[in-house]
Order: structure tokens, then C-alpha cells, then sequence
């Protein structure tokens, strides 16, 4: 179980995507899952070990680090990959629900299941907005655990069992703030493009929705 | 989740590149992407464990190191490589939606395509003409415009392209001038240099291949020039295009046509 399989729900995933859509789907594989994987993995392996506190104490250092790294980032970002990537999973639900409908009853329901109209227009929507709120919401977090984007070289520390306030030194910050920012602006990227996508998508069906009403009203 | 997902998404591409964007594409991989990550990253793993100073002073060893390396060289050359390929997605993008239209064509039953099934129209190799042809030339120069970014940020932020032995730094903590030494600086400049090398290799092939597409453009354009002064048939571009996409059919048809249930 890795990350391949990701891969594989996005691939599938691209078969329903809208141009936008499939956009998307580049920017989340090239951008995100696989710089991840290749290069920020890397750089947050062994923050614990090269985390230093200008102390003897034993057990400060682990308690400073506890303090000011609640959740690592670079766990973070990898929660933040799978939860963007899950709700397109409610589109390949409901193409596989209406596939399921059409076997059941033996016969043609829609002309094409993988189709977006109707009610697959709607869950399509739906999944648009859960990725841009789940998006948002983990930039906020990022933002508030860590108080902004920085990533200072030196954190004062002063918790028990540390005798007094000691220096504690975070190791490789320069690159570790070079990755964060890439990281928050490949996801303002995804905000703009699922944006985009889904007023593209409400102004499509609300103009042929309107056009087929002024048909039907000329009749 | 790894290199090999990239090598999948290009492979499709390299279908229709030209024969130098073949030649690319396989250096790309065997000589930058299999090097990084078979001698390159072992190469690289321990440097911060490794990067010693005289001094006994904490803080200081993490603070020179970050001082020295704002981002790892091996990260850099990731980065590239990810930057780099990311064009040729124009491409095949591209060529996905045509693919598409073409399958939405058959589908309506329209008249032009009648001698198709779906298979013959996946595995069809479009040239690169019309808007494909833009499409492909932008990438090129987009690739070589990452690859000179790149490279000058790399020249830039490391001095030249030589590991050091020592490296001496006084930033806060460390007490005054220390004495900081790179572990396997050698073998480290060596990469650099090789990766470089290939970087150059990979920036003359982009170069070949911009040259020689417009130069088939020029040709081609004054050779319908000189057809239209013969012939003026006045047939618009679409049409072109359309015949084009014709004979390409035509010449891969099979006389019997397969139904596709739709």
C-alpha cells in the first residue's frame, strides 16, 4: 500500500474529469505527489535527530520538539494529498452505481454513464467544493500551527524538564521553507483550478438549462 | 508512486515526438532520472550526518549547514527533472483531446471516418502539424528555458559548480570562524559535473529539435505556397487539415467497417 495507489484513483478519476478537470489531475500528480515523493520526503527524514538543543538535560530536547512540532510537516502535507484526492472518488462511485443500474435492469438508462448531467452533475459539484474547502482548511491549519509560513532557524524552548529557557536549533530550514511555499502555492493552484472549474461547469448547464426552458416556452 | 508513474505518462508522448525527442527522452531517463536515483541520492543521503565542525558548540553544525546548502543539490536536480518533463504533459494532453474528438466523431457516425474502429484510432500516431505542431514547439521552449533557469540557479547559489573541502562559517551560535568540512566532496563535484554535462547535452537536443521543426514549418509553408500558385483551389485551412487527417486514415484503413455499438 502506497502511494501507487493514488496514482491509480487519479487515473481513474481523469476519465470523468472535465478539461479543467484533467488539469487538475497533471498539476496533483506532477507537482504535488511527486515532488513529495522524490524530494520533500527526503528533507524532513530525520528533523527528530538533527533537531539540537544547546543542553545536556536528557529528555528536553524531545519535549522541546514535541512542543513546537505537534504534527510534522511533512505528515501534514501527505494528509492533505490523500483527503484532496478522496472526494473525486464520489464520482467514480456514482459512474460505477449507474453502470450497476444498466446491468440490473438490463437495459440502456443513459446514453453514456460517464457522462456529467444530471444527478452525476451534482456529485461532480459537490466533489469540486469538498476539494476546495478541504484544501483551504488545511492551509489555515498549516498556517495556525505554525504561526505563518516561516520556518525560524532558532526556537527558544523553555518547558519541563529544560532547567531554563535553552536554544534549540532546527535543522535545514532555508530548504524546508523553500518546499512549504512550493506546497502552499501548488494548493492555491488547486483552490484557483477547482474554482475555475466549477464556475465553468455552473455557467455551462444553468445556460443550457435556461435555453431549453425558452425552447420549451416557444412550444 | 515514484519516477517510474513519470516514465508511464512520457512514454505516451514519445510516440509522437520527433526522432531528437526520442533521443531526449531516453537521456532524459537513463542518464538523469536513473542516475539520480541509483548513484546520485546514495550519494547525498548522509550529508547533513556527515557534515562536521570544529567545534563543539550546539546549533552551529545545523546553522553552517544551512548556511551553506539553502537547498540540497540532489533536491535542485529533482526539481529540474520534475520541471522539465512537466511540458511534454502540454503534449500529450494534446493529443488526448484530439484522440477524443476523433472517437466523438466516429461515434456520431460522421461521414469522414467511416473505415475506423476505436483501436485503430487509439493507436493512431498523430503528425505533428497544425496546432500540434505549437503545441510541441511551446514545449520545447519551455523545457529550455527550466533547464537555463535551473542551471544558473544552481551556478549562482553554489559559486560555480566545485564541492569544497572546507568551508568556513561564524554565523550565531558558533562562537567565532569555524572550520566545516563536506563529507565525499569529490565524488559530489563529480556528480555535479556529470549532471551538468548531461543538463548542456539535453539543452542542444532541445535546441536541434526547435531548428529543425521550424525549419520543416518554412519548408512546408513555401511548399503549399508554391502548390497554391499552381493550383488555386482555395481550400481553407480546416480542410487542409481535414484532407490530411484523410490520407492519414486512408492509408491505415481496413475496407471492412466495425461496428461499434453505441
Amino acid at each position: 500500500m502506497s502511494w501507487a495507489f493514488l496514482c491509480d484513483l487519479l487515473s481513474g478519476v481523469n476519465k470523468y474529469s472535465t478539461g479543467i478537470g484533467r488539469i487538475w489531475v497533471a498539476v496533483v500528480f506532477m507537482f504535488r505527489l511527486l515532488v513529495y515523493v522524490a524530494a520533500a520526503e527526503n528533507i524532513w527524514k530525520h528533523e527528530h535527530d538533527e533537531f539540537e538543543c544547546n543542553i545536556k538535560q536528557p529528555g528536553c530536547e524531545n519535549v522541546c520538539f514535541d512542543h513546537f512540532f505537534p504534527v510534522s510537516y511533512i505528515r501534514l502535507w501527505a494528509l492533505q494529498l490523500i483527503m484532496v484526492s478522496t472526494p473525486s472518488l464520489l464520482v467514480v462511485f456514482h459512474v460505477a452505481y449507474r453502470e450497476n443500474r444498466e446491468k440490473h435492469h438490463h437495459q440502456k438508462l443513459y446514453k453514456n454513464p460517464g457522462k456529467i448531467d444530471g444527478g452525476l452533475l451534482y456529485t461532480y459539484l459537490i466533489s469540486l467544493i469538498l476539494k476546495t474547502g478541504l484544501e483551504i482548511v488545511f492551509l489555515v491549519l498549516f498556517y495556525k500551527l505554525y504561526d505563518g509560513f516561516k520556518i525560524p532557524r532558532l526556537v527558544k524552548c523553555d518547558i519541563k524538564p529544560c532547567p531554563n529557557t535553552v536554544d534549540c536549533y532546527i535543522s535545514k530550514p532555508t530548504e524546508k521553507m523553500i518546499f512549504l511555499y512550493f506546497l502552499v502555492a501548488t494548493s492555491c493552484l488547486c483552490i484557483v483550478l477547482n474554482l475555475g472549474e466549477l464556475s465553468y461547469l455552473v455557467f455551462k448547464y444553468s445556460i443550457k438549462y435556461y435555453l431549453k426552458r425558452h425552447v420549451k416556452k416557444q412550444q | 508512486m515514484d519516477w517510474g508513474a513519470l516514465h508511464t505518462i512520457l512514454g505516451g508522448v514519445n510516440k509522437h515526438s520527433t526522432s531528437i525527442g526520442k533521443i531526449w527522452l531516453t537521456v532524459l531517463f537513463i542518464f538523469r532520472i536513473m542516475i539520480l536515483v541509483v548513484a546520485a541520492e546514495r550519494v547525498w543521503g548522509d550529508e547533513q550526518q556527515d557534515f562536521v565542525c570544529n567545534t563543539l558548540q550546539p546549533g552551529c553544525r545545523n546553522v553552517c549547514y544551512d548556511h551553506f546548502f539553502p537547498i540540497s543539490h540532489i533536491r535542485l536536480w529533482a526539481l529540474q527533472l520534475i520541471f522539465v518533463s512537466t511540458p511534454a504533459l502540454l503534449v500529450a494532453m494534446h493529443v488526448a483531446y484530439r484522440r477524443h474528438e476523433k472517437k466523438r466523431q466516429f461515434r456520431k457516425g460522421d461521414q469522414k471516418c467511416d473505415f475506423k474502429d476505436i483501436e485503430e484510432i487509439r493507436k493512431q500516431r498523430f503528425r505533428i502539424e497544425g496546432s500540434l505542431w505549437w503545441t510541441y514547439t511551446s514545449s520545447i521552449f519551455f523545457r529550455l528555458i527550466f533547464e537555463a533557469v535551473f542551471m544558473y540557479a544552481f551556478y549562482f547559489m553554489y559559486d560555480g559548480f566545485r564541492m569544497p573541502r572546507l568551508m568556513k562559517c561564524n554565523a550565531w551560535p558558533c562562537p567565532n570562524t569555524v572550520d566545516c568540512f563536506v563529507s565525499r566532496p569529490t565524488e559530489k563535484t563529480v556528480f555535479t559535473i556529470f549532471m551538468i554535462a548531461v543538463s548542456s547535452i539535453c539543452i542542444l537536443l532541445n535546441v536541434a529539435e526547435l531548428c529543425y521543426l521550424l525549419t520543416k514549418f518554412f519548408l512546408r509553408r513555401s511548399k503549399k505556397a508554391g502548390n497554391s500558385k499552381q493550383q488555386p483551389n482555395h481550400e481553407n485551412k480546416e480542410e487542409t487539415k481535414q484532407n490530411e487527417m484523410n490520407e492519414l486514415i486512408s492509408d491505415s484503413c481496413q475496407n471492412t467497417v466495425i461496428g461499434f455499438s453505441s
